[in-house]
């Protein structure tokens, strides 16, 4: 499978291995939509087990986004990941899976990564107005956006 | 609080026209919690409703959002532990269970073989516990007051048992990475058989009291249906999935724990509404108390605990591991960059995942369902939020 798709995708696969006898593959961002449908149409990854984020401050590419796949007819697992630089989008995969709807939806809220192409792109879990992304790793661990606390919970400090 | 930020809100000049009679036909949006005794905690869903029937919803979320991935990165993995039992509070033993396994892989160690059946026997106790506390509340929810004293009555055994053999009932903390922390107590593999016979003719009269009563049925079938199909597109795992036809338990897919070692079967049912999944629960529950009985019967002996090192430093690398959680699947992705401290920890959680799927269930049906649908959906507002 990975031959294969190599030979179709190239340069845009830099990357396909495996640790602890989990598969991973590493792409091109502009590369994810078309591989991942590949994989849902053509290899019968049907499930969208997890959309999710990683940043890395130093790199140039901040961000790795994860998407975990499983196969029900394979009782298989590959982990598909694209670098993301500060700037740009990830695609949206909602059209693929509508499982993608919030799971999107809390990378963006987390780490501020926007999907291009997702229906509703807002906030999950914090509230609409909230500054910052907590999950970055310049994000402190007792950081609070202050004037957000100040104006709607009515308290000083939240902590 | 400002406006409620959905999408749903209709313009509130349409209502005060005077031009409207008093049976129009408006669309009317209504609010329902964060404080709401059927939405199982801190849950806020706003409906749009065309009388009593429902037109669309949408959750809004993260009243218990606590940050626990973030918490995750700033703690040593030893230190991590205890706080994923406060994801799925009455499930913690799987949540422990998870994520202990996915950095014994992490650190290519396994727990020992009694160490293994001693967490498949608390797990299953778990998950009867988990199942228990649902089918209570959520009978509750819709009307039938018996089952929940029935249901919480028989859980009050697991718990006295996770306490005889922890110290806690809820957060039990009761795994290391590595096994377990505690020998089991003397007299345990009694209490365990004990309350295998104890709770089996229980399950029977749950389903005594509810099964074949017309309200009950009338209530749940052809309530909130989805198709396998559109679970699998949704992600929908667990119970949720088995009820609409997929056999699929990861426990037989990709067993972990000692799970591979015991004969149980996948319940499952075709219709995928609201009576189908409390079909699939109640099943589920026999299939646990199956599990129980064969681990206890042969606990092996040695050591409970792996050799580990006493600070935990995986290599460079990542995991993803999951469990059956008594919801679905609930995963660990684990990032380790060779430090003490994970680099992040993601966890893949059922209830969240699970409860994305409201809206497709409830649309069309009547505002009282949505109650039903809730329950039925068997989510844990900790879990959602993190």
């Amino acid at each position: 499978m990975v031959a294969r798709l190599k030979q179709h995708y190239g340069e845009a696969i830099r990357e396909a291995s495996s640790y602890l006898g989990q598969n991973y593959l590493i792409v091109d961002r502009s590369a994810g939509f078309n591989l991942l449908q590949e994989l849902r149409d053509r290899e019968q990854f049907d499930y969208l087990v997890d959309v999710t984020a990683l940043h890395y401050p130093q790199r140039e590419q901040q961000f790795e986004v994860v998407w975990i796949l499983y196969s029900f007819p394979r009782n298989e697992r590959i982990r598909v990941k694209a670098l993301i630089s500060e700037h740009e989008n990830a695609p949206s995969v909602t059209t693929l899976w509508s499982a993608a709807n919030w799971l999107e939806r809390e990378v963006f809220d987390m780490f501020g990564v926007l999907f291009e192409g997702h229906p509703d792109m807002r906030r999950i879990l914090l509230p609409e107005g909230w500054k910052g992304h907590p999950l970055r790793k310049d994000y402190g661990i007792i950081q609070q956006d202050q004037e957000w606390v100040q104006a709607n919970l009515g308290i000083e400090s939240g902590q | 609080m400002s406006n409620p930020p959905n999408t749903l809100a209709p313009s509130h000049q349409d209502l005060s026209g005077h031009d409207q009679t008093f049976l129009d036909t408006n669309e009317l949006v209504l609010n329902m919690g964060p404080q709401h005794p059927s939405t199982h905690g801190v849950l806020r869903v706003v409906l749009k409703l065309d009388g009593e029937k429902v037109l669309g919803t949408e959750c809004i979320i993260g009243y218990l959002h606590r940050g626990v991935e973030k918490i995750a990165e700033h703690r040593t993995y030893t230190m991590f532990n205890p706080y994923v039992d406060r994801m799925d509070y009455v499930a913690a033993v799987s949540n422990g269970l998870g994520y202990c396994e996915a950095v014994e892989k992490l650190l290519n160690v396994e727990a020992p073989p009694r160490a293994r059946y001693v967490r498949v026997i608390l797990t299953e106790l778990n998950r009867l516990a988990s199942h228990m506390l649902w089918l209570g509340t959520h009978a509750l929810d819709i009307g039938a007051i018996t089952p929940l004293f029935y249901t919480f009555r028989d859980r009050e055994e697991v718990l006295k048992i996770f306490e005889k053999y922890c110290g806690a009932r809820l957060t039990t903390h009761a795994f290391r990475i590595g096994g377990c922390l505690y020998e089991t107590y003397e007299g345990f593999e009694r209490e365990v058989k004990a309350f295998v016979a104890f709770v089996t003719p229980k399950i029977d009269e749950y389903e005594e009291l509810l099964t074949t009563n017309r309200i009950w049925v009338e209530r749940t079938k052809g309530v909130g249906v989805i198709s396998g199909k559109d679970c699998i597109d949704l992600g929908v795992t667990g119970p949720l999935l088995r009820a609409s036809g997929v056999k699929w338990d990861l426990r037989k897919a990709q067993p972990y724990a000692a799970y591979s070692e015991f004969d149980f079967e996948i319940p499952t049912r075709e219709n995928g509404d609201t009576y189908d999944r409390y079909m699939v629960r109640v099943a589920e529950m026999r299939q646990s108390l199956r599990i129980i009985s064969q681990a206890v019967e042969a606990i092996p002996e040695g050591p409970i605990m792996a050799k580990i090192p006493k600070v935990i430093k995986p290599p460079v690398g990542e995991i993803y591991h999951s469990v059956e959680a008594p919801k679905g699947e609930l995963g660990y992705f684990i990032v380790s960059d060779g430090s003490t401290q994970p680099y992040r920890v993601r966890v893949r959680p059922p209830s969240f995942v699970n409860l994305q799927a409201l809206d497709k269930m409830v649309r069309g049906q009547m505002v009282a369902d949505v109650v039903a649908v809730i329950g039925t959906l068997d989510i844990v507002l900790g879990e959602v939020d993190r």
